[in-house]
């Protein structure tokens, strides 16, 4: 028998009801938003249950949205069962100012490199990571430079025009 | 130790410190690992990357799709067309694109010889490592041959941005075929000399055997994929799980080893690449069938992102028009966000794009497998001979540009 996304969806509502919200099938992967202090206990779930068995931990990343007040950035998960070869994703969004989000460094070491790589781009603070550093970047670096706040260009450039170059 | 007089109050270290990086001969990159060393044995790993860190990611937040393709050029610089072809599948997908078979096939061809040409850098770099050069020598010949054909498709060689969304920019010249012909018929013989020169060796044999190992369960938890993951027993092959580029019409195997060390891991690359060989010989033999106009289908039909042809750009106003929007990079894009990946060089090369319906994406992330399966690195090397280090790091396949991005 093989793992349909209505399967899954129904499971998960079952053991998070009226928790789990925007179920999306974009592209056919299955894709819903948690509340964050559950992300855990989603991950937990998904890994052993006999039937889901998502124990591959494909991608972990955030997205700023810096419009969405009180929940500016958004942690992606992707999740990957290897024996029915589903793929999953869901997203737990937290406040920028707060930026606290559980670490899942104890259930998949993978996630070691990713929530680094997430803190030093985005600033989100994973409560429970080993060894929460900079990866990529300079250990003095004092900003978290994917955020949505600092353009890519010198924006004290005046002899380009960026409005026809896309996002101005 | 007692002739040596310490400073008061100073406390004997037992151990040597040694810097393996950030410019070694041995680590093939620019990464660091800072070692903690009992004699000759490592006590103690702490790896330090980010020296060629280039934000990617940011910098494609301000660039049209067509822009990417050079940064993904980059990251694994060894096998750069399945990072362009990668990307331009992510692309289609997105866009709801459909390739022609032809294309398909033509993509499977550069994207195996690529997979060749990765493999057989690493697996000579292997042998260098454990002291035979000139295995490394002689094949580089045959990388040189690959790199002449990316040459007759899209004019370069390392950093190829091979390819568009949509196909190629022209149709493979018949220099191009001539040449894979060629390789197709010399590079069986030489690929069976290489592994004649070491598989049975009795020198590398010790050297590897036991080097470096993970069991299939540890590399599952620290995010292993492609060859890596595949010596430690998963058989676990984007190509095979999630079909792209109509991978699901050929015929192939996936080979799997069971220590999940670097003679496994030696031993895996090496199959893949008769299998990647074989995989060469019925796509273009599938090229090969297509006749009359269908012979000459290059490019999917997507005027809004494939660039037109120059003389039609001069002479029709819809191709001067589409020109025009997409060099400017004015072509926008739906909105949406989708995940694709591809079987890498390395293991599973994906792609996470959310668009949100403007010119550029919104948030692109590149899934890199070295960066990912780099963090075993500590783990495999502990409690091993420093030699035994070098030899893990390079089996591996550690590209400092694929972790740095």
């Amino acid at each position: 028998m093989t793992l349909t996304n209505e399967t899954i969806q129904l499971k998960l509502t079952e053991k998070f009801p009226d928790q789990l919200t925007d179920w999306q099938e974009p592209y056919g992967m299955l894709t819903f938003t948690a509340p964050k202090d559950l992300n855990l206990k989603i991950l937990q779930f998904l890994f052993d249950d006999a039937e889901l068995r998502f124990q591959f931990l494909t991608d972990l990343q955030a997205v700023h949205y810096p419009d969405n007040k009180g929940a500016e950035l958004a942690v992606v998960y992707h999740l990957h069962n290897l024996v029915d070869n589903v793929r999953i994703r869901f997203k737990i969004f937290v406040d920028i100012e707060k930026p606290d989000v559980f670490s899942a460094t104890a259930l998949y070491r993978s996630a070691n490199h990713m929530e680094r790589e997430t803190y030093d781009f985005f600033g989100v603070n994973f409560i429970g990571h080993p060894n929460l550093i900079r990866i990529l970047n300079v250990d003095d670096m004092d900003y978290f430079p994917m955020r949505k706040q600092y353009p890519v260009e010198d924006q004290s450039r005046i002899d380009k025009d960026d409005e026809m170059f896309g996002r101005g | 130790m007692e002739h040596i007089l310490l400073p008061e109050g100073s406390i004997e270290k037992q151990t040597t410190t040694l810097n393996l990086g950030p410019t070694h001969p041995a680590t093939h990159g620019v990464f660091q690992n800072i070692l903690e060393l009992d004699g000759e044995r490592v006590m103690k790993s702490t790896s330090t990357i980010g020296y060629i860190h280039r934000a990617f990611e940011k910098i494609a937040e301000r660039r049209p799709l067509y822009q990417i393709t050079p940064l993904t050029d980059r990251l694994n610089y060894c096998s750069s067309p399945i990072n362009n072809m990668g990307w331009h599948i992510t692309c289609e997908k997105l866009l709801g694109v459909q390739t022609p078979k032809r294309v398909d096939y033509l993509r499977v061809i550069i994207m195996e010889l690529a997979r060749i040409s990765d493999h057989l850098i690493c697996n000579s770099i292997v042998g260098v490592d454990s002291g035979a050069f000139s295995g490394f020598l002689y094949v580089m010949q045959y990388r040189e041959l690959i790199y002449e054909i990316y040459e007759e498709v899209c004019g370069s060689r390392l950093t190829t941005t091979i390819g568009r969304i949509g196909g190629f920019e022209r149709n493979f010249t018949p220099a191009a075929f001539q040449k894979l012909e060629k390789f197709l018929k010399e590079y069986p013989k030489v690929l069976k000399e290489f592994e004649n020169l070491f598989t049975r060796n009795r020198i590398f044999m010790d050297r590897t055997i036991g080097c470096g190992p993970i069991s299939a369960e540890r590399a599952l938890n620290y995010g292993f994929t492609g060859p890596n993951l595949r010596a430690a027993g998963v058989d676990y092959d984007v190509r095979v799980h999630t079909p792209y580029s109509s991978y699901e019409d050929f015929d192939f195997t996936v080979p799997v080893g069971t220590t999940g060390d670097c003679y496994d891991r030696f031993l895996v690359r090496n199959e893949e690449m008769w299998q990647s060989l074989s995989i060469i010989e019925q796509a273009f033999q599938k090229v090969k069938e297509f006749k009359g106009a269908e012979a000459e289908v290059f490019h999917a039909d997507v005027p809004a992102y494939y660039l037109p042809e120059k003389k039609d750009v001069y002479t029709k106003m819809e191709a001067l028009i589409y020109h025009f929007k997409i060099v400017m990079g004015e072509a926008e894009m739906p909105v949406g966000e989708v995940y694709s990946s591809v079987e890498g060089g390395n293991g599973e090369l994906g792609f996470y794009l959310i668009s949100d319906g403007g010119r550029t994406p919104y948030r692109l992330h590149f899934r890199r497998p070295c960066f990912i399966y780099y963090q075993a690195f500590e783990e495999l090397v502990k409690g091993g001979m420093l030699s035994d280090a070098v030899i893990t790091m390079s089996s591996l396949n550690l590209i400092a540009g694929e972790m740095d991005a």
